[in-house]
């Protein structure tokens, strides 16, 4: 997984309430076989629409999303945040995300960033014309116009992201463990340590 | 030093810690990974994107069972058929490209042995006793039949088996589940274990590990005991568990992955000691009578809706809770039942015989028997036999089944999940009846709008018979 420790760039201000997996990505996506190229069914009902921010030029390529408030509601679909990934974005901003979500991006890798309301209009706002920096560090987003809002964050979650450390990641860092039972059940267990054929 | 008395859960999960960590949780060591083709794309292709590999290609075992069609799967000059649905074909060849990439041992679309996971696993001798298996795949608990730790897992769970051959798990609860005395004649296995999911309800076992006792299971076959095992996930249990013993022994001497030589005596004697000790203490003990075992039936959209095939459709008003008596109201209506009518006035309209539950030698064996010299009924559109494996179907067609089936107006097909399940072309039409040797009658199971009544193979035997839910007893004498 690809550590993350620091976002700077445009951010899309989306702003939508109760955003669920379905409009994330609707169902009709999850027969594939890939966690790639689900972009192109991300957010396909409002992209249905003229003008819809998510195919507006000026936020093409962020890596950063500001959403409303219970963001990731929904089903437990791992989909939506292989989608979110595959537009290229790699952190949330929101007043509150369901749990599911905010579980299924910090295994792939997706900053969530839970800031109070107030915080994110300012945010929105200066979004539409500026960049903005999300510090997992320092655990701070800041503007070029002197905002700093501080947010909090599990530490153990922190740790593996700033690390890349995804699941299957730390597991393999037990390696040794690992190898010292394999190589203890050859001894005690060896008709279930080798498949003979 | 004394050592406390242990079930046989916990002597598996003892046998299987790599290293337990400060918040409970403990990495278990899998020793055996069975892969299909619905739920193991995403994670070989985690796994492709981070540059990682398959920690033991050699304790995986990759089969294709989920969609691919029972129809013919080669034509005349046996040439591959290609498969009609587009997204089933690109799953099959996803598996069919990923197992080689991987190193994994795959057993093909038309291989003699391909088949369902649960049928192949136990059948090749590749599940064993006292082992820990995953698949992703719910019914895995299906191999506790022979006394392994087996359970259903998610893609991203595939992911990390893949690579760490673990997984993080924390210990289950135990509960055993004792079936006293002898069962009446024309009870089987599948009419225990759906007398178990209305007993303990379809939730009664969240968060446990269900052993499996009592001198009913003892005597059971294991093509019997592994019916039972296959449905505890629909108690909601983790995993059951069926004690090893001298028939387990038997049933895995010499299959093709069964261990050998000194292997196979030092397994012998491992699996000798895995039975609950004296006094090991349970969580919660359940203890049914075999005398109140009928040939069961089931009228709703729950398998924990059962009941005896002399009985009549309940009515939601006879459940004590009121989420009960709605969930019935929502089944009845679905099952176009009335509450009073007879089950054995049910007309049925498709027959399955088959599933991971109900398609090894022995169940299609118990349905020819009913079916032998007898037709389907008129009334009966659609009746199909499906083998849970290749080697199961020619075992069957040695014995001549294929014959009684085919004489008897039933389609003898090619192995794989079929109709069990709504993702490949065999599916009940919306609005009619299936009776079904599979192990879960939700709403749109067996294709939209579908009406599932899950039986013994005896008892969709009799159905096909009749054009009704019958009692085989009423039958076999005949
Ligand atoms: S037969 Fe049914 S329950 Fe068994 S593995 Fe196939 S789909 Fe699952």
């Amino acid at each position: 997984m690809t550590p993350i420790s620091q976002v700077t760039g445009r951010a899309i201000p989306f702003g939508l309430k109760n955003v669920d997996t379905d409009i994330i990505i609707p169902a009709a996506f999850l027969k594939t076989i890939t966690r790639s190229g689900l972009g192109k069914g991300a957010f396909q009902a409002i992209r249905a629409e003229p003008g819809n921010i998510f195919d507006n030029p000026t936020y093409a390529g962020s890596p950063t999303l500001i959403a409303g408030d219970n963001f990731g509601c929904g089903s437990s679909r791992e989909h939506a945040a292989w989608a979110l990934l595959d537009l290229g974005i790699t952190c949330v901003i929101a007043p509150s995300f369901s749990d599911i979500f905010s579980g299924n991006a910090f295994k792939n890798g997706i900053l969530t960033v839970v800031l109070p309301q107030e915080a994110i209009d300012r945010l929105m706002e200066v979004a539409r014309t500026d960049e903005i920096t999300v510090d997992l560090e320092t655990q701070t987003v800041t503007t070029p116009f002197q905002d700093r809002f501080s947010f909090e964050i599990d530490p153990f979650r922190k740790h593996c992201l700033i690390n890349g450390l995804d699941e299957v990641g730390l597991t393999l860092a037990r390696d040794a463990a690992i190898g010292g039972y394999e190589a203890k059940a050859k001894g005690s267990l060896p008709f279930l340590a080798v498949v003979e054929h | 030093m004394t050592k406390h008395p242990r079930t046989l859960y916990e002597k598996i999960w003892d046998a299987h810690v790599v290293e337990t960590r400060d918040d409970g949780t403990s990495l278990i060591y899998i020793d055996r990974h069975l892969v299909h083709e619905v739920t193991s794309p995403q994670a070989f292709e985690a796994l492709r994107v981070s540059g990682r590999k398959v920690r033991r290609p050699d304790l995986t075992l990759a089969v294709p069972d989920h969609n691919l069609p029972t129809t013919a799967r080669l034509d005349g000059a046996g040439h591959r058929l290609p498969i009609t649905d587009p997204e089933s074909a690109q799953q099959l060849a996803a598996l069919e490209r990923n197992a080689p990439e991987f190193g994994v041992r795959l057993i093909g679309a038309t291989d003699a042995e391909q088949g369902i996971v649960h049928v192949v696993g136990p059948e090749q001798g590749f599940s064993l006793p006292g082992a820990t298996i995953v698949c992703g795949d719910s019914h895995t608990a299906c191999h506790g039949g022979l006394g392994a730790l087996a359970f259903g897992i998610g893609t991203s769970e595939v992911e990390h088996v893949l690579a760490t051959q673990t997984l993080l798990l924390k210990r289950s609860k135990t509960m055993e589940v004792r079936v006293d005395g002898t069962l009446a004649p024309g009870v089987t296995a599948k009419d225990v274990v759906l007398h178990i999911c209305g007993t303990l309800g379809a939730s009664g076992g969240t968060g446990y590990v269900i052993e499996y006792t009592g001198s009913v299971i003892r005597d059971l076959s294991i093509e019997g005991r592994l019916t039972v095992s296959n449905m505890a996930i629909e108690h909601g249990a983790r995993a059951g568990l069926i004690a090893p013993d001298e028939k387990t022994i038997a049933y895995v001497k010499g299959r093709p992955y069964a261990p050998k030589g000194e292997a196979w005596d030092k397994a012998v004697d491992w699996w000798h000691s895995l039975t609950s000790d004296a006094g090991a203490i349970y969580d919660k003990t359940i203890v049914i009578n075999a005398a109140d075992i009928a040939p069961t039936v089931t009228w709703g959209t729950s398998p924990e809706d059962t009941i005896s095939i002399s009985g009549s459709v309940p009515a939601p008003e006879d459940f004590a809770d009121a989420s009960k008596q709605e969930a019935a109201r929502k089944s009845l209506d679905y099952m176009g039942l009335t509450p009073g009518q007879r089950m054995v006035d049910i007309e049925i309209q498709n027959v399955f015989i088959g599933s991971c539950t109900n398609s090894r030698i022995e169940d299609l064996r118990a349905a020819a028997a009913i079916l032998k010299g007898r037709r389907k009924a008129e009334g009966v559109k659609w009746a199909i036999v499906v083998p849970g494996s290749g080697l199961v179907k020619a075992q069957a067609e040695e014995e001549g089944l294929d014959k009684i089936f085919t004489d008897a107006g039933l389609e003898w097909r090619e192995p794989g999940c079929s109709a069990c399940l709504g993702m490949n072309p065999d599916k009940v039409p919306a609005g009619e009846r299936c009776a079904s040797t599979s192990n879960r009658n939700f709403m749109g199971r067996q294709g939209p709008g579908a009406r599932t009544h899950l039986v013994s193979p005896a008892m969709a035997a009799a159905a096909a018979v009749t054009g009704h839910l019958t009692d085989v007893r009423d039958l076999s004498e005949a």
